[in-house]
């Protein structure tokens, strides 16, 4: 499992990497993996707005829906429209070519709260032993 | 108990194993005031012998010729297609989720999709809904699902039932459902359709050829919808239009539903019938019910599976694009072996004997100065009799015939209209002894 | 003599699509030589509406047709071919002269909309069989209008929105366990209500104190399914309904299970306020590879005022289609209802009689209570409690050995049995739903039993051997991922 260092982390599984009031969000690699290989993704609308905690992506494989919640506020700028050819992309490279949204941000300080990466590993440690 | 193979004999060692003395132990788990103390109260079994005959009472009816169409066609079913239906292995098969042992089914509804793409010209159809009805109310659901907005048009010549049936579909939802009106000469007043129409509307519902058997201009309607932003949905009552009519998909249509019954399914009193349902492409994930894949196994062999099954209930609960489970494949396959067996030749031939008898028929009632729409039409029509037709159409049934269907049932305008379908299960004498009784019951009715 | 199973290898014959057979001009069909003047479309409609394309469509003679669709069939397993032990499904057997009777002239050329006085014989099967569901289960009126389980949940839940808009309010919410089957909380959805989640306690029922912590006055109805998915009796049903009726709602009972209770309880006497049937599951009408079922829907009589369009009424004598019913939900499907699953549902009932039905649910509980005592010591049971007419294993003993139930239904092909339902209900880890209905002789048991636990053998000392499972069949784990990521939905000429 994979815990880049230069990423913040959520209790539901998605990483964001924020940078000059911009954020790029996508799932962890520990959700791809659970949720096996994936099948479609249903990416926002650009210009869309989002809500901390509002459903921001939804992520099929062939057996489950799975829904991605965004990590922080903000307003979509851009999504990554290879992914609707390409959904494996998100279990090959969850968190390089598996990138689904950048966020405009509302409100930097949100940040604050996500998960290092160490507390993320910590956390998924305790999930995988409650199994 | 020919239906239930352990007898008492076998019990013995059963109730052994599980740890009970009598079988009648096995009802402990249910609570004590739950059990029932008699026993229910039906008829006795019936041995086979007694319950066709009975069966066979319950049927018994007098030979008449009809002229009955209004959503269900009388259209001959070469034996081809029973025999087909009689297989166990499709008819006593179930829903195919372990595709290795139902390839027979999945192939059988991958051929029925791409027919009924072909026929309607869209991109993608599904396996079957319950019938034209309600898959013009699931079209209408998912119209909304896709564009949002307040309103839905339907023309007021689509079938009264699917109409009905999409008002009780709808009800629980804010869509609001309006009606478009039609025009002198039968078809839906496109005009006013542009004063109906406005960007709070998510589709516009029209029934080619409509419940009048009249042609609607598709594609003028479609442009209307279109420049407004909303769906434009075409519903087909009788699929054997679609032999000889530019299908729906070349003239602007998002959503082609509608009733598979003409192609090899009995007319049965109403059912079971068989929905079908087609749409572009881009809409693939709004559409409801199941569809089925192309895709290779292990070894590269073809084979089919569901696919796309994460818009169904099973997967998605409550967000699922429709609540159905159960479609109709039986009825589907039915459909599948009759083109198959008729081909485009004879889908062709057919469809072509359909419209001369019903223009013959027409020819002779026009004469009669009995026609109420000027429009083109299909093989079915509308005449006027200035009598109340139930004193003509009795009169008529005293002959042996079915007249047609009474249209004040569904159009409170229309107190005297008929509307008649001719097939080519009609003969030329037929539609010659329904001319001649119209005659006299009206001379006679005077 | 070593244990003999149904599997074995067959000659399977390869067949293409329908649209990859045939030739130019062949022909399956013959019409008579037309008897009037041939019209041409060309002359009646505007050019522009009239077909050009023809690509595509099959030209076949008809010994083509019948080899292409033999073909397909073999391919096909069917409750006529063996085993088919799908948990809440009740693949039970279809007899055959229920075929021959719902093919009646009589019947099968009987148009909709003929004229009352010529559909006596059809609305009177009709009358009697709501009468018939009604007695079975103590439910006080009936409509047949349904075609399926769930247009029946749909049309139930429209039914009790119709009752509590007429006191004031439609309400918001509806109750649905953890166990329910996907149908339940996709109906409600399409009948516009939030569904909350209601669990299942330790024993895997639910409890009175569960529903009243959800229970409030927002809440239209809770919807139950007895017994429950997982097979067993949802005993505390009756105090349930007090709380739910004490707040105004409604109780909607799933019958997929009644197999279990054929004149052994009534639903009606567990408080439930509405129940619909799966003539497709209890009632041995073909399941027809997906359908055509039929899903009607008993009331109390509260309710029946709202009931579809039409009804039917008895008159002295005659029977007639009701029209004039100013409450009425409305119609949830065209014309009355799949009349030629009602004639098989009709005539099963008359053939089991009282007696017959309740031995149907007895030798159910019976078979499925056999098999669970014989499997027990080789899958793992998530529930203590005996099981009703289905019982629920979990593939947890296997899991260790990178064995899940996916690959032990796999291989069950193997040896000729069509594998349980699986992975439900989702409460249940690597679920195996085991139903094996009172169509089952006790040879046939003894030789599913043999099969799994020699499958379970198997998972110790050669797993992969069921990883890799199915070997016999004409095609083996098929792609999913591939159908899904790009769908092929069509042939294309």
């Amino acid at each position: 499992m994979n815990f880049p260092k230069d990423l913040k982390y959520s209790r539901d599984h998605e990483w964001t990497k924020a940078e000059e009031g911009h954020a790029l969000v996508g799932i962890t690699d520990y959700a791809q993996d659970k949720l096996g290989s994936i099948v479609f993704v249903e990416l926002p609308i650009q210009g869309g707005n989002f809500k901390k905690g509002d459903v921001l992506v939804t992520v099929d494989s062939v057996k489950a829906v799975a829904e991605v919640y965004a990590p922080v506020s903000g307003q979509v700028e851009e999504v990554n429209e290879s992914l609707r050819d390409n959904p494996e992309w998100i279990n090959r490279d969850a968190y390089g070519q598996g990138w689904m949204v950048k966020l405009k941000l509302v409100d930097s300080t949100e940040t604050n709260s996500l998960l290092s990466p160490e507390a993320y590993q910590a956390f998924v440690a305790e999930e995988e032993a409650k199994g | 108990m020919r239906y239930i193979p352990n007898a008492e004999s076998d019990w013995g060692e059963m109730l052994q194993t599980i740890g009970v003395e009598r079988l009648e132990d096995l009802i402990r788990i249910l609570p004590e005031p739950l059990r029932l103390k008699e026993p229910l109260h039906l008829p006795s079994p019936l041995a086979e012998m007694e319950l066709v005959q009975h069966l066979l009472s319950l049927s018994e009816s007098k030979r008449m010729v009809s002229f009955l169409g209004a959503g269900a066609y009388d259209h001959f079913i070469p034996a081809v297609v029973d025999h087909v239906l009689r297989k166990s292995e499709f008819y006593t098969a179930y829903t195919p989720y372990q595709p290795e042992v139902s390839q027979g089914t999945l192939q059988a509804i991958f051929e029925f999709q791409t027919l009924i793409c072909q026929l309607t010209g869209m991109e993608v159809a599904n396996a079957s809904v319950y019938d034209g009805a309600s898959a013009v109310a699931e079209g209408v659901l998912m119209a909304q699902r896709l564009k949002g907005g307040k309103k839905c048009l339907l023309a007021r010549t689509v079938h009264p039932e699917a109409r009905f049936v999409t008002r009780t579909y709808t009800r629980p939802s804010a869509l609001e459902l309006r009606e478009i009106p039609y025009r002198a000469e039968g078809s839906t007043d496109l005009d006013a359709l542009r004063d109906l129409i406005d960007e709070e509307t998510s589709a516009v519902v029209l029934q080619q050829p409509n419940f009048f058997g009249c042609l609607e201009d598709l594609e003028e309607a479609a442009a209307i919808a279109h420049a407004q932003g909303a769906l434009m949905i075409v519903a087909v009552a009788e699929p054997l239009s679609m032999a000889l009519l530019q299908p729906p998909g070349l003239l602007g249509a998002d959503i082609v539903v509608g009733e598979g019954q003409s192609f090899g399914n009995a007319l049965s009193f109403g059912g079971p019938y068989v929905g079908f349902f087609a749409s572009k492409e881009v809409f693939l994930r709004a559409m409801p019910g199941r569809l089925v894949g192309e895709t290779v196994d292990r070894q590269g062999r073809r084979g089919f599976v569901l696919a796309v099954a994460t818009r169904e209930q099973h997967i998605r609960r409550e967000k699922a694009t429709s609540n159905i489970c159960t479609n109709q494949a039986l009825c589907a396959l039915a459909v599948l072996v009759y083109l198959s067996t008729l081909g485009k030749e004879g889908l062709k031939e057919l469809a072509r004997a359909n419209l001369s008898k019903c223009e013959y028929a027409k020819k002779r009632l026009g004469e009669l100065g009995r026609l109420r729409f000027s429009g083109p039409t299909f093989n079915e029509f509308v005449i006027r009799l200035n009598r109340d037709p139930q004193i003509i159409l009795p009169a008529l049934l005293q002959q042996g015939i079915i007249g047609g269907f009474p249209l004040k049932k569904f159009y409170a305008e229309m107190e005297t209209e008929v509307l008649v379908c001719v097939t080519e299960r009609n003969s030329r004498q037929e539609i010659d002894r329904l001319i001649e009784a119209l005659e006299k019951a009206l001379r006679e009715a005077r | 003599m070593k244990e003999k199973w149904p599997g074995a290898s067959g000659l399977v014959l390869e067949e293409p699509l329908i649209f990859e057979r045939g030739g130019k001009g062949r022909k399956g069909y013959s019409l008579p030589k037309l008897d009037v003047d041939e019209a041409d479309p060309k002359e009646i409609w505007p050019s522009k509406w009239i077909r050009q394309e023809w690509q595509g469509f099959p030209e076949l003679s008809e010994v083509e047709v019948v080899r292409h669709f033999t073909r397909l069939a073999q391919w096909n397993y069917g409750v006529d071919s063996g085993f088919y032990p799908l948990g809440s499904c009740t693949m039970k057997y279809n007899p055959k002269v229920n075929e021959d009777l719902a093919r009646l002239p009589g019947f099968s050329g009987l148009h909709p909309y003929q004229p009352e006085e010529m559909a006596q014989g059809a609305l009177r099967l009709m009358y009697e069989l709501e009468n018939f569901l009604g007695r079975i289960s103590g439910m006080d009126r009936v409509t047949l209008q349904p075609s399926a389980g769930a247009q029946g949940e749909l049309t139930g839940l429209l039914m009790i929105r119709a009752y509590l808009t007429d006191r004031g309010n439609p309400r918001k919410k509806v109750l649905v366990p953890d166990t329910a089957h996907g149908t339940n909380p996709a109906s409600s959805s399409l009948c516009g209500y939030r569904v909350v989640q209601v669990k299942s306690n330790e024993r895997g029922i639910l409890s009175p104190q569960a529903i009243e912590e959800k229970m409030d006055e927002e809440v239209a109805a809770l919807m139950v399914t007895n017994p429950n998915t997982l097979g067993l009796f949802e005993e505390h049903i009756c105090r349930i309904a007090e709380v739910v009726h004490q707040k105004g709602g409604q109780i909607y009972c799933d019958g997929a299970n009644l197999n279990a209770l054929l004149g052994l309880s009534r639903v009606g006497d567990m408080n439930v306020d509405v129940l619909h049937f799966n003539l497709h599951k209890t009632f041995s009408t073909p399941h027809g590879g997906g359908g055509p079922g039929a899903g009607p829907v008993g009331v109390k009589e509260h309710l029946a005022d709202y009931l579809p369009l039409p009804t039917i009424v008895k008159d002295q004598d005659r029977f007639r289609l009701e029209y004039d019913r100013p409450r009425s939900i409305g119609k949830v499907r065209s014309f009355y209802g799949n009349f030629g699953v009602l004639v098989r549902a009709y005539a099963y009932i008359l053939s089991m009689g009282p007696e017959g039905l309740k031995r149907a649910s007895l030798v159910a509980l019976l078979n499925a209570n056999y098999l669970r005592a014989k499997l027990k010591d080789f899958y793992s049971l998530p529930y203590e409690s005996a099981c009703m007419h289905e019982c629920v294993f979990s593939d947890r003993l296997q899991n260790p050995y990178g064995v899940t139930a996916l690959d032990i239904a796999k291989r069950l092909m193997d040896y000729g049995f069509h594998p349980p339902t699986i992975y439900f209900p989702s409460l249940v880890h690597g679920a195996l739903m085991i139903e094996p209905t009172e169509s089952e002789a006790k040879e046939t048991l003894d030789q599913f039993i043999a099969a799994m636990v020699q499958i379970a053998r198997e998972a110790q000392t050669d797993p992969g051997l069921l990883q890799n499972a199915p070997h016999k069949t004409k095609v083996s784990r098929l792609d999913e991922v591939l159908a899904n990521r790009k769908p092929r939905l069509r042939w294309k000429p």
